[in-house]
């Protein structure tokens, strides 16, 4: 049964720094976990600070239902998010989730490609861990600037065929993903394309899609208030108007948006 | 427990607190985090005549202890409301009040006027303090002349409890309230947001979209309580007291300063079980201090 949304205090079970600045909180869910779908996100109060007035948004990252835990991949920003990556095994933060909706997890067997950059790849482990159990033929292609900035990639690999581009060229193809030479030869042969990340990436990404008629969803990430759906604060222009991308979204049809790609 | 109950016009609510326009959507957001009839009653978002797709993004900016909104009353029109979200609302048990905008009178008259067909809608709450539009909203409410126009007119053909918003962005916002008192407001809400800036300094540019927009949250709550205080010594009719409320405590000193209920607001997108907690958070306090009702505190703050 698809998770209803609730607000929870989830314990903080383990809490990895991955690299300079980003940092894997995994947290221990007191219920038992129902069907959180992959792009799904949740909403935790960062504590202990004065300036920091609303919660933040994080995708899913992954999800162990026998476990019963859920894991949030954090990239230092700002204020907010450094405190949350701070935070101390054994301590409780509130969190509001599942919230929004998830991609589309296609009903019979596809060729799919998941691309993600920077902070993006986070909403993409979990759905690739959900496409490979249902046996589609997952490809997976991370970008970053530099081999420092690509995080988990061993996680990546265990549901897919694992890609990647950096900037310099210290990992995998040298460019953008969009340089990559799965966007130059192959990419008429996936049925889906997934994206997440920075948006002129997810722009690149959906330019490419729409060129080689590739269906193509994305997954936004706007400054939100409430993250469901009350404050109207996190919109997106879509074809039919201002849309919240926390209720609405955060996953979009690149057809849905009024992208000038 | 203690008697909770209070009473705004003829309406009978069996705690004193609502939530606020603009952050408990039409209620049915809520339902999986609470029983929204154990709430007084509710505010549906700001409803116009004609559909607004509001303004553009970014149309929110995070402040101390509050934060910046220019949503511009983003709402599907009044007869969207009445088609499509009204028959949803029929299984609520609690009171239901529609906050009713416009950018003339006549749109105010014309929105209120179906709204005025809806049975199960205890009431109107008349926005003129809506900072976030560029015609109507806020301009009737900052001045005694066109609240008291708008006020009137509304009053001719609405025949349920109408309570009036004010707008802090005024010089004395007691010559306001008596304004519209004298025009037929059975009961005066307040304060809505105050108008506000944010500027992002390393891009050298304005956060919203708009420019400026209204501000709410913890930040503006000792003006609300001035405001509040100052009205109730000024009007006869009730008053609803909001901005900031986030905890029980914050409740009470609206209710001491003289409201008869209060709104939860911004608290809302923070801890969506707010408005229900602050509702055990006041039986605690009456009970704590031995007072059997809530009417023996309100407006009792002691000099």
């Amino acid at each position: 049964m698809q998770m209803r949304k609730s607000v929870q205090n989830l314990k903080v079970i383990a809490n990895f720094r991955l690299n300079d600045d980003h940092h894997l909180l995994q947290l221990k869910v007191q219920d038992q976990l129902e069907k959180v779908c992959p792009g799904q996100f949740a909403n935790i109060l960062v504590d202990h600070s004065q300036s920091i007035f609303l919660r933040r948004p994080f995708s899913i990252h992954s999800i162990d239902y026998k476990e019963n835990t859920i894991s949030i991949l954090i990239k230092e920003i700002g204020e907010g998010t450094r405190s949350l990556s701070q935070t101390p095994v054994n301590d409780y933060l509130s969190v509001i989730f599942p919230l929004g909706n998830g991609f589309t997890i296609p009903s019979s067997k596809e060729k799919v490609l998941l691309v993600g950059g920077g902070c993006g790849v986070a909403p993409l482990l979990h759905l690739a861990q959900v496409l490979s159990s249902d046996l589609n033929d997952v490809s997976i292609l991370l970008g970053a600037r530099s081999v420092v900035d690509l995080v988990e990639l061993d996680q990546y690999a265990l549901f897919g065929k694992l890609y990647t581009t950096t900037e310099n060229g210290s990992h995998g193809q040298k460019g953008f993903v969009t340089d990559h030479t799965l966007f130059l030869d192959e990419l008429d042969q996936f049925n889906r394309i997934y994206c997440c990340g920075p948006e002129p990436m997810m722009k690149a990404v959906a330019a490419r899609a729409k060129a080689k008629t590739v269906d193509c969803e994305v997954s936004l990430e706007n400054t939100m208030a409430c993250g469901f759906g009350v404050c109207l604060c996190c919109v997106t222009e879509t074809i039919q108007g201002h849309k919240c991308v926390c209720t609405d979204g955060p996953v979009f049809n690149t057809k849905q948006l009024k992208w000038q790609i | 427990m203690a008697d909770l109950t209070t009473t705004i016009h003829n309406i009978k609510l069996k705690n004193p607190v609502l939530t606020a326009s603009g952050t408990f959507g039409y209620g049915i957001e809520f339902d999986d985090f609470f029983d929204v009839n154990l709430l007084g009653g509710f505010i549906v978002k700001g409803t116009t005549i004609h559909p607004r797709q509001g303004n553009p993004y970014p149309r929110m900016a995070e402040t101390s202890s509050g934060m910046l909104n220019a949503v511009g009353l983003q709402n599907g029109g009044a007869q969207y409301f009445a088609s499509d979200i009204y028959p949803k609302l029929s299984k609520y048990k609690t009171n239901i009040f529609v906050n009713v905008s416009g950018s003339t009178i006549e749109e105010y008259v014309a929105c209120a006027e179906i709204i005025n067909e809806l049975e199960h809608i205890a009431g109107i709450e008349l926005n003129i303090s809506c900072p976030n539009v560029k015609e109507g909203g806020m301009a009737f409410g900052t001045s005694c002349p066109s609240a008291t126009a708008v006020v009137s007119a509304v009053r001719k053909i609405y025949k349920k409890t109408m309570i009036v918003k004010l707008s802090p962005n005024v010089t004395d916002i007691t010559e306001i309230a008596r304004a519209v008192e004298g025009a037929g407001a059975d009961s005066l809400s307040l304060i809505n947001t105050l108008l506000g800036m944010a500027i992002n300094a390393e891009a050298r540019k304005p956060v919203l979209s708009t420019i400026t927009g209204g501000l709410s949250g913890p930040a503006v709550k000792p003006i609300a309580l001035r405001m509040v205080w100052q009205v109730s010594n000024a009007v006869k009719i009730p008053v609803i007291g909001l901005g900031g409320i986030m905890n029980a405590t914050d409740a009470i000193e609206f209710l001491l300063a003289g409201a008869s209920a209060v709104q939860v607001g911004t608290a809302n997108f923070i801890d969506p079980l707010a408005a229900v907690k602050i509702i055990e958070g006041i039986d605690l306090y009456l009970n704590r201090h031995k007072f059997n009702s809530l009417s023996d505190i309100i407006g009792c703050l002691q000099m």
